[in-house]
């Protein structure tokens, strides 16, 4: 296992600006998971690292050493890709025997053999072994992907929304394998989502990318807690983050042109007065539409909640966030 | 109207089967004609009203593979009974078999420039097509046109050019000159039918392979190539229907070592109006094509829809 290094990373198709002049310290053994809106850059990122893309200025480095005149071969990576993930002309043993037979490991057959059973059992295909790759369902044919990363033993593993096309028990199911696998490992890896539960559940630093840029870097606490703009802050926390003019709640601190309010964020029984608008059922939590003053705001409320439409409530902000009118965190 | 999709009723079936029973017969007509032909004699062939039944002979087969010259009555009874059944039919006509006709080597010359042909253009065609496919090639859409421009005229526009050029050069009436010339015709249909195909290989495929510790070749040897099968065998029955049958240039550029079948079965008429040795020349030439096309025949069904559906 090796740490990733990137340093003045940039790179553009066309006019496109896609990652722009990015330092990103992947610590050894880190579970890092990068999370931005589409189009942020995270997946050129990624295929940065592998190689699949060559930077237009800055340089790479994997386990302390430069890998930019490496092709993705001799990187020794491992990708998990969104989709199309599996050779569909190979049965399940032999896309997960690909990596092991390549001229670069020239695996022996009996290490191929035991390699293919040890990682079959622990995704739980093992009974799928033999079948042609497209005759699997998708949550199989995502787990046999996976399963390719880890046949062989990379330096770093890199995923790209390996998740997303999966349904909602499979991905549950899936992320705490995937936790379990990093934890036993000790694997560097690299991932990309868009899903805030895959972001806080199994990774050990979360990067936040916007148009290109690393906005900030930090553990998902970090993140979720002090976040260094309101960009970032909307990334995590469900439901998002309320933003509200500054001086709604009374005094605020100079240059404070927002301020952000999370569920735990509010004191509810003293304050300004709010109306329930609306009260949404969701199961695992309960929201509560408030308007103040005109503003809508969404908060969590008890599952019993008495409140129904109508009803008028009083709230407080309780250590909010304060943002200046650029979007940057107030300290 | 019911415009939902149901089982088409009886009458519909019987009705599509009709149309296809009667299309098949229409197409299948000239073929059976030709391969009956085959089997008669040479009155039978040109007998009007033309016979449906008739004895059948295998005169036109025997005629097809030699040559025969007329014998005068001392030397045919000098020669005694004739020794084999292909003896005995030419005797008939106070004939005897003086050599093998050039029937053979045509046909074999028309297997070595087809096939060859047909395997350089496949060769050259997928290297080609993939690298229009997956990399970025200066002015790719105008060299594209630029390709498929050498089919826009007919072959007999550039026939004096090209029989200049081969003269010049050495190839003409030789093997590697008309497997160059086919391969070079049947390039632009190759390289645009696999271009259609590689492209819709996803690049993720070859870009997995990449990271899995493959070079670009072995990723496109390993990955691409074997998906790409379908578009490979219906491609080469294409190529090779092409050369088999082509005629212009093979009437123009050989005569004697290098010439192919189709210009040689017409000069049989020229001996003696034998029809029946004609229809069996072009019975055994579709023989290889057929063989071919109904070896890959699994493939072509797929193939011929390429685009239209998607996986």
């Amino acid at each position: 296992m090796a740490d990733v290094v990137l340093k003045g990373i940039s790179k553009t198709f066309g006019t496109t600006l896609a990652v722009d002049t990015m330092d990103l310290s992947v610590p050894d053994g880190a579970f890092v998971v990068l999370l931005g809106p589409t189009g942020a850059g995270k997946t050129t990122t990624l295929r940065l690292i592998a190689g699949l893309e060559t930077p237009d200025s800055g340089t790479i480095s994997i386990g302390g050493r430069s890998v930019m005149a490496d092709t993705p071969a001799e990187r020794n990576v491992a990708m998990v890709f969104q989709q199309y993930s599996l050779y569909p002309h190979l049965t399940v043993r032999q896309n997960l025997a690909f990596p092991l037979q390549s001229p670069l490991l020239r695996t022996p057959p009996d290490v191929i053999e035991r390699r293919i059973r040890e990682v079959s059992e622990v995704l739980r295909i093992a009974h799928k072994l033999d079948n042609k790759a497209t005759a699997l369902s998708g949550g199989e044919m995502q787990r046999v992907s996976i399963g390719r990363a880890l046949v062989r033993k990379p330096q770093v593993f890199l995923m790209d929304e390996p998740l997303s096309s999966l349904d909602a028990k499979l991905r549950a199911d899936l992320r705490i394998e995937l936790k379990r696998i990093h934890d036993d490992l000790g694997a560097t890896l690299v991932y990309v989502t868009h899903d805030q539960i895959e972001a806080m559940t199994m990774a050990t630093h979360v990067g936040v990318l916007d148009a290109g840029r690393l906005v900030q870097f930090g553990t998902p606490r970090e993140i979720y807690e002090a976040p260094v703009s309101l960009t970032v802050a909307s990334r995590l926390g469900q439901p998002r983050i309320n933003t509200l003019p500054a001086a709604l709640f009374g005094p605020a601190p100079a240059n404070a042109a927002f301020i952000g309010l999370r569920p735990e964020h509010i004191r509810e029984g003293e304050g300004r007065e709010a109306s329930v608008a609306r009260v949404e059922h969701l199961g695992d939590q309960t929201r509560l539409h408030l308007v103040v003053e005109g503003h809508p705001l969404v908060t969590l409320a008890d599952p019993h909640t008495p409140l129904r439409p109508g009803a008028t409530i009083r709230i407080a902000p309780h250590n909010p966030l304060y943002f200046a009118a650029d979007g940057a965190r107030l300290v | 109207m019911n415009h939902s999709v149901t089982e088409p009723s009886r009458l519909q079936k019987w009705f599509a089967g009709t149309l296809v029973v009667i299309y098949a017969l229409v197409t299948i007509m000239p073929l059976t004609w030709i391969i009956a032909t085959g089997f008669k004699s040479p009155a039978d062939a040109i007998a009007y009203p033309p016979k449906l039944v008739y004895e059948p002979t295998l005169e036109g087969y025997v005629n097809l593979f030699t040559t025969r010259s007329r014998a005068t009555p001392e030397t045919l009874a000098q020669l005694g009974p004739p020794q084999t059944w292909y003896d005995r039919i030419v005797r008939q006509y106070d004939m005897v078999i003086s050599g093998p006709s050039r029937y053979g080597e045509r046909f074999l010359n028309s297997v070595i420039i087809g096939f060859g042909s047909t395997f350089l253009s496949i060769f050259l065609g997928t290297l080609a097509a993939y690298a229009f496919s997956r990399f970025r090639v200066p002015l790719k859409d105008d060299l594209m046109f630029f390709i498929l421009s050498t089919r826009m005229m007919p072959p007999i526009a550039v026939a004096i050019p090209i029989f200049l050029m081969f003269r010049q050069l050495g190839l003409s009436d030789t093997h590697l000159g008309m497997i160059l010339l086919y391969t070079a015709v049947n390039l632009s249909l190759s390289v645009w039918l696999l271009k259609g195909f590689i492209d819709e290989i996803p690049v993720e495929y070859e870009e997995a392979a990449l990271i899995d510790g493959y070079t670009r070749f072995q990723a496109f040897y390993k990955v691409v190539l074997p998906q790409a099968t379908t578009g490979i065998a219906s491609t080469a029955i294409f190529c090779l229907i092409f050369a088999w049958n082509e005629y212009a240039f093979a009437v123009l550029l050989t005569s004697g070592t290098a010439q192919t079948a189709p210009p040689f079965i017409p000069t049989i008429i020229g001996v003696g109006k034998d029809w029946p040795a004609v229809a069996a020349g072009a019975t055994l030439f579709l023989v290889p094509v057929m063989v071919f096309t109904i070896l890959l025949r699994k493939h072509l069904l797929r193939g011929i829809t390429f685009g239209a559906v998607r996986k």
